[in-house]
């Protein structure tokens, strides 16, 4: 589904918090907090998932400069089980709150109904988050942490971290002007050690729908980016649009950017939380910088559980896709 | 020289291992479970006794000599005590690997808690 | 689209890197042999102690449990594992790890419905499908046994 919206919804504040790994990576420096210890200070997992999350929202309305009793709506998901991180997080915030979950595409889910919500008229500001902790994730999805495995080439490393952003009627920008929003594509791919193999095709529906609905094309944009397929997923992300006979050269990959390749993570990142730091830590500024005025963010989702792996089932994926411009784009006739 | 045995014959059969890994779509936990019922198999045709005579410690660490345990066991068990053993023997004979992880889990539960990787 | 499943998958296989089987092997087979020569060493220390060889080899399965235990507890399993793989899994030691790490992830979910639940998440096929087995080969020792067949 293509949405165009009515008028530009701005972007006006954002953050992000990461954990050790990440804070050992190439992204060093650009999160709003960069935590030494992946408990957060809290006892389990799961609450030092919450405790990102918090924290999180906490440097958002801190740089806005507003109180959490202002936020009239916020949406975003995790990993866990029934999204319940972001469920206790939003105990706390207690603002109106739409629990959301496309797996790792929650984040460009979160945003596009963010701004629908404030692009008609129904909240003067709204917020999207999203979230994944390595260890939440791992002790779900694969197995215990003190566990003794080895990682297939292509398995990707959840990302410790947290993004969220701010949308609001008026702003100085940058801008969210349309979007995508994606249908589950399934490719045949069993591997939950392959997810950016399992994800590209989702990508690539929704590229190409978005290309064709808006009547662009990928040169277009100063820069194309994914949430997480990884270096697999990247590679078969471009040759499905080869396919498609669709020509991109400015693919960028969250997954391949927050950590080098030196820190032992296979095929690169994943979780929603990879696209989510990435996004509000080291694209968004690029808009400020004046680095970029016209950029695509596709956020890639594998919507499977480790039950329907066991079952045997192949992995439906999906991806959603927002269209971010600065000003003077946003605004062009 | 039982220690070359020793480390060569149980490092050949973790290589082994790591090729059922790399080259089929075996998970781990399937890949011991084929090799502890092996090591019963084995040890029922009178391979895995030879195996263990030169390797020691090369046949009975490996999960294989878990089987070989199983398999001892049940065959000391019927001998002795006729039907009772079939069910009796092969718990009994592992027990002791299986009560030492038991306690081990326990304790390490008790006292430390679940760490981050990098 | 205009890939289809069959056309995809090949893509796929392609595309995906493969394991560095001759390197994983490497460290697989340096690693579980130095876990065997271990318990060689075990046993023949035992022995030495006065045990007999069946006790020696079982005193030396539960050194051998409790050093991986305390390799788990501090988190060095695991790395190890990361680069030993069949090294660190099929010596009894993984079988321990195996045991340990869920029943400390599990700690959280309490020390009933967490730990004990847990704790033979992953090593419970072996226990199961071993004793199976055994069973089978009882049956087969008892038939023999009795009506000399």
């Amino acid at each position: 589904m293509y949405i165009k919206y009515k008028r530009p919804v701005a972007i006006t504040q954002w953050a992000s918090v990461v954990g050790k790994k990440e804070s050992c990576g190439p992204l060093s420096g650009k999160f709003d907090e960069e935590c030494a210890d992946d408990y957060f200070g809290q006892t389990t997992w799961e609450k030092a998932e919450t405790e990102l999350q918090t924290r999180c929202i906490g440097h958002l309305l801190h740089k806005k400069g507003i109180d959490r009793k202002d936020v009239e709506f916020i949406t975003g998901g995790d990993l866990c089980n029934q999204i319940t991180s972001t469920a206790y997080t939003m105990r706390a915030v207690g603002a109106p709150f739409m629990g959301l979950y496309n797996a790792c595409s929650t984040m460009a889910e979160g945003m596009i109904a963010a701004a629908c919500m404030v692009d008609g008229g129904y909240a003067s500001n709204a917020v999207a988050l999203a979230s994944s902790h390595f260890c939440t994730a791992e002790r779900q999805f694969r197995t215990p942490l003190d566990y003794g495995g080895k990682r297939t080439p292509t398995a990707q490393w959840t990302v410790t971290g947290c993004g969220c952003v701010m949308f609001e009627r008026f702003g100085k920008g940058p801008f969210i002007t349309a979007a995508q929003l994606g249908r589950v594509v399934d490719l045949g791919v069993k591997d939950a050690n392959n997810m950016g193999a399992a994800m590209a095709p989702a990508a690539t529906e929704t590229l190409k729908r978005f290309l064709y609905a808006s009547g662009t094309e990928c040169r277009d944009y100063d820069a194309i980016y994914t949430g997480d397929l990884g270096r697999v997923g990247s590679e078969l992300f471009f040759q499905l649009l080869q396919n498609e006979k669709i020509n991109i050269e400015n693919h960028t990959d969250c997954g391949c950017v927050i950590f080098d390749k030196s820190q032992n993570v296979q095929s690169g990142a994943s979780g929603c939380g990879c696209g989510a730091s990435v996004l509000a830590a080291d694209i968004l500024p690029r808009f400020e910088s004046g680095d970029y005025r016209n950029i695509l963010f596709i956020a890639t989702g594998a919507l499977m559980s480790p039950a329907t792996t066991m079952q045997g089932e192949s992995i439906p994926c999906i991806a959603h896709l927002v269209n971010i411009k600065n000003k003077e784009e946003a605004h062009k006739k | 020289m039982n220690y070359l045995w020793a480390f060569t014959v149980g490092g050949a059969i973790c290589v082994a291992g790591q090729l059922l890994i790399d080259l089929t779509k075996l998970t781990p936990a399937r890949i011991l479970v084929i090799f502890v019922v092996s090591g019963v198999v084995l040890s029922a045709v009178g391979i895995w006794d030879k195996v263990v005579d030169f390797a020691g410690a090369g046949a009975t660490v490996p999960i294989i000599g878990f089987g070989h345990t199983l398999a001892k066991g049940v065959e000391e068990a019927v001998a002795q005590d006729g039907f009772t053993g079939i069910f009796t023997g092969g718990l009994t004979a592992c027990s002791c690997g299986v009560c030492a992880s038991l306690i081990a889990g326990f304790i390490a539960a008790v006292f430390t808690r679940s760490k981050s990787q990098s | 689209m205009r890939t289809n499943k069959k056309q995809y998958d090949r893509m796929v296989k392609n595309t995906s890197p493969r394991s560095r089987v001759l390197r994983n092997c490497v460290w697989a087979f340096l690693v579980g042999g130095s876990f065997c020569l271990t318990g060689e060493v075990l046993i023949n220390a035992y022995r030495a102690a006065a045990f007999t060889l069946g006790d020696a080899r079982l005193l030396a399965s539960v050194t051998l449990v409790a050093i991986s235990a305390v390799l788990t507890a501090v988190g060095w399993y695991g790395r190890l594992a990361k680069r030993a793989g069949a090294g660190t899994l099929v010596p009894i030691t993984g079988f321990a790890n195996a045991v340990v790490s869920p029943a400390i992830e599990f700690r959280s979910e309490g020390l009933i419905t967490g730990v004990a639940c847990k704790m033979f998440i992953i090593a419970g096929p072996v226990i199961v499908y071993g004793t199976l087995s055994s069973v089978v080969y009882g049956v087969i020792l008892f038939v023999k046994g009795r009506y000399g067949l």
